[in-house]
């Protein structure tokens, strides 16, 4: 069994696991963070963008000031942004059987690998996990296209040259395989490939193994995987949350007893607690509002917004917002709402049971209802003639290198009134607000993150009992910034395995039995002996049938026909069937078999005992009788009547069969 | 004995004899108890049971069948206790009815024995009748010492408390009775009854079951804590050995009661002179106990006043010992400054050292146990006089910081047992409060600056942490407060030190920041802090700078509106404190319109329209405040501000709104008629500011007072009506020499204020006639009884239904019940 990592980025993970015979794509995260390298796209013409100076090497040569800018220090990319795909050399990825979704924000890299590595096979997932994931590929497609650039940077990507850069463009990895955005089509293509799956369905995959989604209570329709034959279980976790948010809640149950656990998806920020995050969020934001100031958050089209927006519904009006607008602005941000409103059966007890009252699971409905929500596909439109300051804005990319949101940060980053709230874990904000700088409004990081934090790790793995972890390595030494948290890594025994991009794990696991069915008419014939109580035996002659990972024993054919002209042929397509030697059980007490040898004329026979077991000498006969536990070897010299006499002698303490 | 309780004692009896007889409730039986005790006490039992045959009656026929209910039982057992506890009594009981009820072949062969009720009776009666020598002898003679060991280790909790407290009880009433036979002195030989139970104790405390060794701890442990006589100590000496190698045992039986044991002997008085074999006792428990054990045993040696000075030593250890193991765990070599600064010879038994780190990385239950009991006991410690000396301030305080650090896990530590700590307490919530309390608590020692500088720091990052719970967060501000409030000035400067400024300056951004915070908890706890705050440095000039360059003042005004009632109170409070003290916002802010109408304006209308009364009684303890102080708003027009928030108060259905607003009406009458007359106070002149009476009493009459107070005295609420019942007796007082002596009835309208007052008593609305002149309200005042009033609401409410005739009635009306419906039968 082996673990191909494809991704090192540990939230956005790309694994592939060979498990008999079948091989099986676990998430393909598309890791957006290589575009913190990059310019921002603006929506409109920024003169300030425009303006920045171009990059030279330290003797002044300036070749690549058409490609670089420098701002404030930082050198960025002028070019349209590209993404770090999932390593493709590691492993033939035409051969991937089947891909596993676990949740929306992991399946971001999917055209690339169904649409360009000679991929046909399946892509299983929830569908809230397809719809959803679908509005955030739109976004982002929408995202680069809308703002085509004309140039396309590439020089820079030269090995030569790229030592020569700045950091963090000098370490950036694989940049020669970063690709830009793949097309709508390309996404809907991808999509087509996609089978839909419910919580606690079985898959069947060449009859060899069974995969099964179940709940892992981060996002709507979120699912960890089980991956199992009949002798053997892999669970892959991967962004699960034991939070009581909006999505269905966490099934650990299932995980039990698991031969193999890979975990990945752990919270990126282990030491912010999302309710504190949260309470932070409302604090800030009220206080920006109250002076007068306006609030940008930059985030997704799906997931937390919508527990924000739940926790803004019942605050606002005890903090004296009502007449705030919020504002939220997204190609998809209607699609998102809605498609929220729809998934009953995947979100929590407390939501589900709304929706037989009959009211909407989620508040926001009110809030648009109320028109204390408004919602525009972009800031071109009716934005524009409904835009009412002070407010709050929630829009994309959390990147804040494309989207509505590079907009606002040109437009409000002026002024210390305002404040930008960093909600999204995904991204360094200041890596993010790097090419912003000199930045004067206020800027707030309360990332919530509502996956597993290492005590709840810690608690899974006592509960679920895996007999092996494997994990990203960041996850098996504290983080580089807080060295002496050592609770915040996980601690189980034996250790984690740990792995890291373009790296190959050999999973300490090794398969020990296969199921073998037996015909009927088979059994019928057996005729089972008790050897000890409760235990009994049969020998069983017969065929072994196996097709598509299922074995069958079937019984053997007929005895051959009389020999015949045919009689060649016939023998090729039938084993050979001669009888066999009966099989024998049992042990050989030495005292009563010495005894046996003297009342048969052997005399002067001498016992030694030895690691294994006896040697019997029979010095007079020149023969040695060597007696282990699972064997018996008669030696004596070219004597063939002694040696069966003595064979007789020893099969007579001997059961057979 | 009352006759009519005579009368209706046969009948009671009757019906309690009565098996088909339902009792009223349970207490009736404990209040009749009560009852027979208190005769008891004032008269003779003999005479008692001769003059009612019944109860002697009753007894008897408990004897004869015990089909009753248990509780009836019981009662019985515990009366004929109450009673035999006289010894002519007893003499008259004996016999067969007292050997019936407590001896050998008694309860214990009853059916209802297996009733706990029943058991807990019978030791109670025996408790109560072991007060002479001769219930001495018939303790021993009727085997009941036997039923009381087996007792001791009954199922019931109660009934096994109350067995070993009767052992101890029965143990020095032999010995008394020993000691009392010639010289008064006890003479060294045991009495027969005390041998037994001495046997008793040696052989429980000898024995491998824990709850035996236990059962005799508990017995010693009272004994000690209750007999301070000398045979005490012949008794310590006898079983010290025993209990010295309970602690040679692993694991240590009975740990806990050990502790209590060993801690009541050193508190005894009686025990001065074997006080040595004691404290090798004491050592050798600090030495082998766990570290919680050890640690109670430890704090209770430094609470004694004698302990020696070498013991004192080991029992600091022992509760420095944790803290130490902390410090060292996270210290980086060499340790910061006041962290490594043990006393010298504190920490010197290493004993236990390698236990309490065991424990301390054991669990996480363990870890966080041992800290929390650790900083309280120090928490106990720190203010006693007799705590040791040299105190380690210095080292505490680094510690609580470094606890509070792992915490929050902002300490770094390079050791494993450090990193296993910081794992461990990592949002310790319990760890934190404890931490915090204690760090509060060292706040009143004097410390280096640059402690002070780190405590600040670490308050700082609790206070703007957002991951600090609500609870959490109310202890590190109640903390703050403390250090603020103890922190050194400049010597001839008012103002605050450099440290506690800085603090401020960056503590009023957070605070703005936690008053928008979505939790009600937080808010709540912040306007308490401020409120406090500037209460003692409102007057700061440079606390005012700070405070007002920031948004709190505003935001506080916008939080009379918040939506909880708890926050809006203390709203109320902070900007009260506030307007106070001249800090509050800016009065022409467009946002706020309320603001335009000035505070005074705002809390009028929240006495009046909110619907919680936790906002309109703060708001009213606001008005007083504002009242005492003179401020500026109630200065302007006082009288209009009396008489409005008099006449919304009175309106209010909240009984503790109106008991502020007489508070308010008391106020007000101090500063116009002055302070209350003190007996034993030389008379001076009267202060010349006092307003002449007659013009007191006018502005009275225009402001309505008396209707208030008047309306006030014949409130439902006892507590309003006792409030007005005082301020009108000082408004007697004030005015018993103003005006003539003139009959009440003489005074023009004071028959219709009579009336009114009639028609109020009544229920009736309505109101005292607007134009009573001040001679009638006078007048009005000293017609009323309030001195006999005030007696009467001083006794407690159920003071009618409390005499022994209403409970017997009552139990009998119970009982009638049954009786006419069987009539009705028929």
């Amino acid at each position: 069994m082996k673990l191909y990592c494809l991704s090192g980025h540990p939230t956005l993970p790309c694994n592939v696991l060979k498990f008999k015979s079948t091989t099986i794509m676990l998430d393909c995260g598309l890791d957006v963070t290589s575009t913190l390298n990059f310019l921002p796209l603006p929506l409109v013409q920024s003169p300030r963008l425009s303006n920045l100076p171009g990059w030279s090497l330290k003797d002044g040569n300036a070749f690549l000031d058409k490609e670089l800018k420098e701002c404030s220090g930082h050198v960025f990319v002028d070019s349209v942004p590209e993404f770090c795909l999932p390593e493709t050399e590691l492993i033939d990825l035409s051969t991937v059987d089947v891909i596993l979704i676990s949740n929306y924000h992991c399946m971001m890299a999917l055209p690339y690998i169904t649409e360009h590595t000679g991929f046909t096979g399946t892509v299983y997932a929830t569908e809230p996990t397809v719809q959803i994931g679908r509005l955030l590929m739109e976004e982002l497609v929408n995202f680069i296209e809308r703002v085509p650039k004309a140039q396309s940077a590439s020089l820079w990507k030269n090995k030569g040259i790229q030592r020569l850069l700045p950091s963090p463009l000098k370490d950036a990895v694989g940049v020669s395989t970063w690709r830009g955005c793949y097309t709508m089509q390309e996404v809907n293509s991808a999509l087509s490939k996609i089978q839909l799956v419910g919580y606690s369905q079985k898959i069947e995959l060449f009859g060899a193994v069974q995969v099964t989604p179940l709940s892992s209570g981060y996002a709507l329709g979120s699912s960890n995987w089980i991956i199992q034959s009949h002798y053997e279980k892999v669970s892959y976790v991967s962004g699960s949350s034991l939070l009581t948010t909006h999505p269905q809640p966490m099934d650990q149950a299932s995980l039990k007893n698991s031969d193999v656990l890979i975990l990945t998806g752990l919270t990126q920020i282990p030491t912010a607690n999302p309710d504190g995050m949260v309470g932070e969020f409302c604090s800030n934001l009220a206080l920006t509002v109250r002076n007068g100031g306006n609030v940008l958050v930059p985030c997704y089209p799906s997931g937390v917004i919508y527990d924000l927006l739940e926790c803004l519904y019942q605050y606002i009006d005890s903090a004296g917002l009502s007449s705030v607008p919020f504002y939220f602005i997204s190609p998809v941000a209607n699609s998102s709402l809605e498609f929220s409103q729809i998934f009953a059966e995947w979100l929590c007890h407390n939501k589900q049971s709304k929706v037989y009252l009959p009211e909407p699971p989620f508040p926001h409905a009110e809030l648009i209802q109320t028109n204390k929500l408004k919602h525009y596909p972009s800031i071109h439109g009716d934005f524009s003639n409904d835009f009412r300051q002070p407010c709050v804005v929630f829009t994309g990319h959390p990147s804040l290198r494309f989207g509505d949101v590079v907009h606002f940060m040109e437009l409000w980053g002026k002024s210390s009134l305002n404040t930008v709230i960093f909600t999204e874990p995904d991204f360094s904000y200041l890596e993010a607000l790097a090419p912003y700088q000199p930045l004067a409004m206020k800027c707030i990081y309360c990332p919530i993150d509502t996956r597993l934090n290492f005590i709840q790790v810690s608690k899974l793995l006592k509960e679920a009992q895996p007999l092996h972890v494997v994990c990203p390595e960041q996850y098996t030494q504290p983080p580089p910034t807080q060295s002496h948290r050592m609770d915040l890594m996980i601690d189980c025994q034996p250790p984690a395995m740990s792995y890291r991009r373009a790296e190959v794990l050999a999973l300490p696991f090794k398969r020990r039995y296969e199921k073998i069915e037996i015909m009927p008419e088979l059994a019928d014939s057996l005729v089972p002996m008790e050897i000890k109580p409760g235990i009994s035996l049969a020998t069983v002659s017969a065929v072994l049938h196996t097709k598509d990972n299922k074995h069958v024993l079937q019984p053997p054919p007929r005895p051959a026909q009389p020999p015949g002209k045919k009689r060649k042929r016939v023998s090729e397509d039938i084993p050979d069937c001669k009888v066999l030697k009966p099989l024998l059980s049992g042990s050989i007490p030495v005292e009563q078999f010495v005894q046996t040898l003297e009342k048969h004329g052997f005399s002067d026979i001498k016992v030694e005992d030895t690691a294994k077991g006896h040697i019997v000498l029979l010095q007079e006969a020149e023969t040695l009788i060597q007696i282990e536990e699972d064997s018996t070897h008669i030696i004596c010299d070219n004597d063939e009547m002694l040696r069966v006499r003595l064979r007789d002698l020893v099969l007579k303490f001997l059961q057979k069969f | 004995m009352d006759p009519e309780c005579s009368r209706l004692l046969p009948a009671l009896c009757a019906a309690l004899a009565d098996p088909r007889q339902p009792l009223a409730d349970d207490t009736c039986l404990e209040k009749l108890l009560d009852w027979f005790k208190t005769v008891t006490e004032a008269e003779s039992s003999l005479l008692l049971l001769q003059e009612n045959p019944a109860l002697v009656e009753l007894l008897s026929h408990v004897l004869k069948s015990q089909d009753m209910s248990s509780r009836v039982l019981s009662f019985s057992l515990r009366l004929a206790g109450t009673f035999a506890a006289q010894e002519d009594c007893f003499l008259y009981l004996q016999g067969e009815l007292l050997l019936g009820l407590f001896g050998e072949g008694g309860p214990q062969c009853w059916a209802a024995w297996s009733v706990p009720t029943v058991r807990s009776g019978w030791i109670q009666g025996l408790r109560s009748l072991a007060q002479h020598p001769c219930a001495l002898h018939f303790l021993a003679d009727s085997g009941a010492v036997d039923t009381i060991f087996s007792l001791q280790g009954d199922p019931s909790l109660f009934v096994a408390s109350a067995a070993s407290q009767l052992l101890v009880h029965t143990l020095a009433l032999s010995m008394q009775a020993g000691a009392t036979g010639c010289s008064g002195l006890w003479d060294g030989v045991w009495p027969a009854c005390a041998q037994k139970i001495m046997g008793h104790l040696e052989e429980s405390l000898q024995s491998t079951a824990a709850p035996q060794v236990t059962q005799a701890l508990n017995v010693l442990t009272s004994t000690f804590g209750r007999c301070h006589s000398p045979w005490t100590e012949t008794l310590w000496g006898q079983l010290c050995p025993l209990v010295a190698r309970l602690l040679e045992r692993t694991p240590i039986p009975a740990a806990h009661s050990l502790v209590d044991l060993l801690l009541s002997v050193a508190r005894s008085p009686a025990l001065s002179s074997s006080h040595g074999r004691l404290w090798e006792a004491v050592a050798q428990a600090l030495r082998c106990l766990s570290p919680m054990q050890a640690g109670s045993l430890a704090l209770g040696m430094l609470k004694l006043p004698h302990c020696p000075q070498a013991l004192r030593v080991q029992a600091f250890g022992v509760l420095l010992q944790p803290l130490a193991c902390v410090v060292k765990a996270t210290a980086q070599a060499p340790g910061p400054p006041g962290c490594s600064m043990w006393p010298p010879g504190w920490l010197d038994g290493a004993e236990g050292s390698s236990l309490t780190v065991d424990t301390l990385l054991s669990s996480k239950s363990a870890c966080v146990g041992i800290l929390c009991q650790t900083l309280a006991q120090l928490e106990e410690l720190q203010p006693l006089p007799q705590r040791p000396a040299p105190w380690p301030q210095e080292p505490l305080l680094g510690a609580a910081v470094t606890i509070l650090r792992l915490c929050h896990g902002s300490a770094t530590s390079s050791s494993s047992g450090g990193g296993r700590l910081c794992a461990t307490l990592a949002g310790c919530v319990r760890v934190q409060r404890a931490a915090l309390d204690f760090l509060g608590t060292l706040s009143q020692e004097t410390r280096s600056q640059e402690l002070e500088k780190e405590v600040f720091a670490v308050l700082s990052e609790y206070l703007g942490s957002p991951d600090s719970s609500p609870t959490v967060l109310k202890k590190a501000f109640q903390t703050t407060l403390r250090w603020l409030l103890s922190s050194p000035r400049t010597p001839g400067c008012p103002d605050l030190g450099p440290q506690p400024l800085l603090f401020l300056r960056e503590l009023f951004p957070v605070l703005q920041k936690r008053l928008c915070s979505p939790s009600w908890e937080v808010r709540d706890s912040v306007l308490e802090f401020l409120t406090q705050l500037s209460r003692h440095w409102g007057g700061q000039a440079d606390f005012r700078r700070a405070l007002l360059a920031s948004e709190v003042p505003t935001l506080t005004q916008q939080l009379l509106q918040d939506p909880e009632s708890y926050v809006r109170a203390s709203a109320v409070a902070a900007a009260g404190q506030l307007s106070s003290r001249g800090l509050q916002a800016a009065p022409d802010s467009p946002e706020h319109p309320q603001a335009q109408q000035g505070l005074l304006g705002e809390l009028l209308c929240i006495l009046s329209t909110d619907s919680e009364g936790f906002p309109r009684r703060a708001v009213v303890q606001v008005f007083t405040e504002w009242l005492r102080d003179g401020h500026a708003d109630v200065a302007r027009d006082t009288e209009w501000f009396i008489a409005t928030v008099l006449q919304v108060v009175s309106q209010d259905l909240d009984w503790e709104v109106r008991v502020q607003g007489l508070e308010l009406a008391q106020v007000f009458l101090v500063q116009r008629l002055g302070q209350p007359r003190c007996p034993y106070m030389v008379a001076l002149p009267e202060a010349a500011s006092a307003t002449p009476i007659p013009e007191v009493l006018q502005s009275l009459c225009r402001l309505r007072l008396f209707d208030f107070a008047f309306r006030a005295l014949l409130d439902c609420d006892r507590p309003v009506a006792q409030k007005a019942c005082e301020l009108l007796l000082f408004l007697k007082d004030k005015t018993a020499m103003c005006g003539g002596l003139q009959e009440a009835g003489d005074i023009p309208g004071s028959a219709s204020g009579q009336v009114t007052l009639q028609r109020w008593r009544a229920g009736e609305q309505g109101q005292l006639p607007g134009d009573l002149q001040p001679e009638a309200m006078l007048a009005l005042l000293r017609s009323t009884d309030l001195e006999g009033l005030q007696a009467r609401l001083a006794q407690s409410s159920d003071h009618m239904e409390k005499s022994p005739q209403s409970l017997l009635q009552d139990m009998l009306a119970t009982v009638g019940v049954l009786g006419e419906n069987e009539a009705d039968c028929y």
